[in-house]
């Protein structure tokens, strides 16, 4: 489909892909040019800030929780409490992280005037230099539970006699655990980074819910510009460009763990 | 001596990382409550209260009137009430149809041999990858041209669908790790292996398909993209669309969302609950989809 016209559905070649290409919400060269400022850098760019900033917060929440809660009394509630984020729905979940990050309800701004921050409050959601930012950094709240779980898991099979033969000879707590952990969490990391990553690259309920993909182009990703393209456009053509790259974004991340799965 | 002194020194430095460990796990912690405790607080009492923050108490009357003004609709155009019987009717089908589909196919894959065998499998592994955003715009033109969209048995179908990879892969895993001797006494007592298949190995598989039961509802329960894509009726909507529904028309009404969100993600979480256990070993065998 990504090769029809819209409407009469007759053949135009590339020229789909050249009008999604071209377009500012996808890709907007100027921004690039002028990193700092300006206007927003397009979904494309967008959906890679978030695999940036939210693939390695929730590898360090999850596994930092994970490691932890061996040791803390009442993890089990530690566990559930922050596993909720991956159960609800994600719907949900962005109508929260609106809510946190609202001008007047929000606990966020809430907190910003007791430690005297009140000249920085405002409505979080609609300015175009913090939507995107704020909402990459609430959905960690909604995905270390699916990091932390995996990681757990990993740590349960990781044989104790390891970390035995390590006391013997004496070894830290910082050395044990960069030289036995994190090397025995390996498969879990792979696991983890692959989910985490098509994840970020569907991502649509959580924008959809807290900033519509604004303001203007501000927190786009490439899901909701599909979306926006296809249904209230109409326009199966240049939404099936972008599924299309998506998909091969995904393919590309999903042949990574195929491959990592095959040789374990 | 010096010896005695020293184990005293580590046992009191060892104390202090368990101290420091425990408030840094409690602390991160309460950051998770926190948006929660929120959601709950607005949801008690009446919007001019958490207006300008939940965490104010000098007035505190709570009250579930939110929670009827969302049941029923009063202020918006979704009532959750209607929403939530149609979650239901579409939730139930779209767990247990795929799954039983599922599990016929995965025991097929883990004990039988036919040509294209490994072919079929290597598709479905694959198929599991595809997003959700690659099929809907054939699935809509599909469901158009048979006259299925906006319909509950479409949507059914096409969670049907979506679900059966992963379901397949997870069962075939967990058969092919059954104990085959088992099965053969049967088959030489001259059991079918329909018998086989239904006294014998959803008996002994039944901790799997709990797994993959809380997960399809789970998923199936939360899903909105397909929901929105396909239902349009305003009086079908299931309880998923309802949530933004209620936030273009009232904006800012913290106490309405926040009641609706309780309504909508409590059967997610009571599935959760009930089966802790299952759900955790499903998402950590690598069965997640998206």
């Amino acid at each position: 489909m990504s090769f029809l016209e819209k409407g009469r559905g007759e053949f135009v070649g590339l020229d789909n892909y050249a009008d999604v290409v071209s377009r500012k919400e996808f890709l907007n060269t100027e921004r690039l040019a002028n990193f700092f400022g300006g206007p927003s850098f397009g979904a494309l760019i967008h959906n890679l800030l978030w695999i940036v900033i939210h693939l390695p917060l929730c590898l360090f929440f999850g596994l930092l929780l994970a490691v932890l809660s061996r040791d803390v009394k009442g993890s089990a509630i530690i566990k559930s409490t922050i596993f909720l984020g991956i159960v609800i729905p994600m719907i949900v979940g962005g109508v929260v992280l609106r809510f946190i990050l609202d001008r007047d309800a929000g606990i966020l701004n809430g907190i910003l005037r007791v430690i005297g921050f009140g000249a920085s409050v405002r409505d979080w959601t609609a300015y175009p230099d913090t939507a995107l930012i704020t909402v990459i950094l609430g959905s960690v709240w909604i995905w270390t539970g699916f990091s932390m779980i995996v990681y757990s898991a990993g740590l349960q099979g990781i044989p104790v006699e390891l970390y035995e033969a390590a006391k013997i000879d004496g070894a830290s707590r910082w050395k044990t655990f960069w030289r036995i952990t994190v090397p025995m969490l390996r498969p879990a990391t792979i696991v983890v980074v692959t989910m985490t990553l098509l994840w970020e690259l569907k991502v649509f309920d959580i924008v959809f819910a807290a900033t519509q993909g604004g303001p203007g182009d501000a927190s786009k990703v490439l899901a909701y510009i599909m979306f926006i393209d296809a249904f209230p456009g109409n326009d199966f053509g240049t939404a099936s460009v972008i599924a299309v790259i998506l998909t091969i974004m995904t393919f590309g991340v999903a042949a990574y763990l195929v491959n990592r799965m095959a040789k374990s | 001596m010096t010896l005695k002194k020293s184990s005293v020194f580590q046992t009191l430095k060892a104390k202090k990382f368990t101290i420091a460990v425990h408030l840094i796990a409690w602390a991160v912690a309460l950051i998770w409550v926190i948006p929660f405790l929120g959601v709950f607080m607005a949801s008690i009492r009446p919007f001019s209260e958490v207006q300008f923050g939940w965490w104010n108490f000098q007035s505190f009357h709570p009250t579930l009137e939110s929670f009827y003004d969302a049941w029923i609709g009063r202020t918006s155009s979704a009532p959750l009430s209607s929403a939530m019987v149609n979650s239901l009717i579409v939730t139930v089908p779209a767990t247990f149809v795929p799954i039983f589909v599922a599990a016929l196919a995965a025991y097929s894959f883990a004990r039988f041999s036919f040509r294209t065998k490994d072919l079929l499998f290597l598709a479905i592994v694959l198929l599991q990858t595809i997003p959700q955003q690659m099929v809907i715009l054939p699935i809509f033109t599909l469901m158009k041209n048979i006259g299925l969209l906006n319909t509950y048995i479409g949507l059914i179908l096409v969670h049907t669908a979506f679900g059966l990879p992963w379901q397949i892969l997870f069962l075939r895993n967990f058969f092919s790790v059954l104990p085959v001797e088992v099965e053969e006494a049967a088959r030489i007592d001259g059991a079918s292996y329909f018998k086989i298949f239904y006294k014998i190995v959803l008996p002994m598989s039944l901790p799997a398909l709990a797994s993959i039961v809380s997960l399809q509802f789970v998923w199936v329960w939360n899903d909105f993209f397909f929901a929105l894509t396909l239902i349009h009726d305003p009086s079908m909507r299931l309880a998923t669309q309802t949530i933004p529904a209620n936030i273009t028309r009232y904006e800012r009404n913290w106490s309405l969302l926040s009641a609706a969100s309780i309504i909508v993600m409590i059967v997610p979480i009571a599935v959760y609950v009930a089966l802790q256990r299952y759900y955790v070993r499903g998402i950590t065998a690598g069965a997640v989809k998206g």
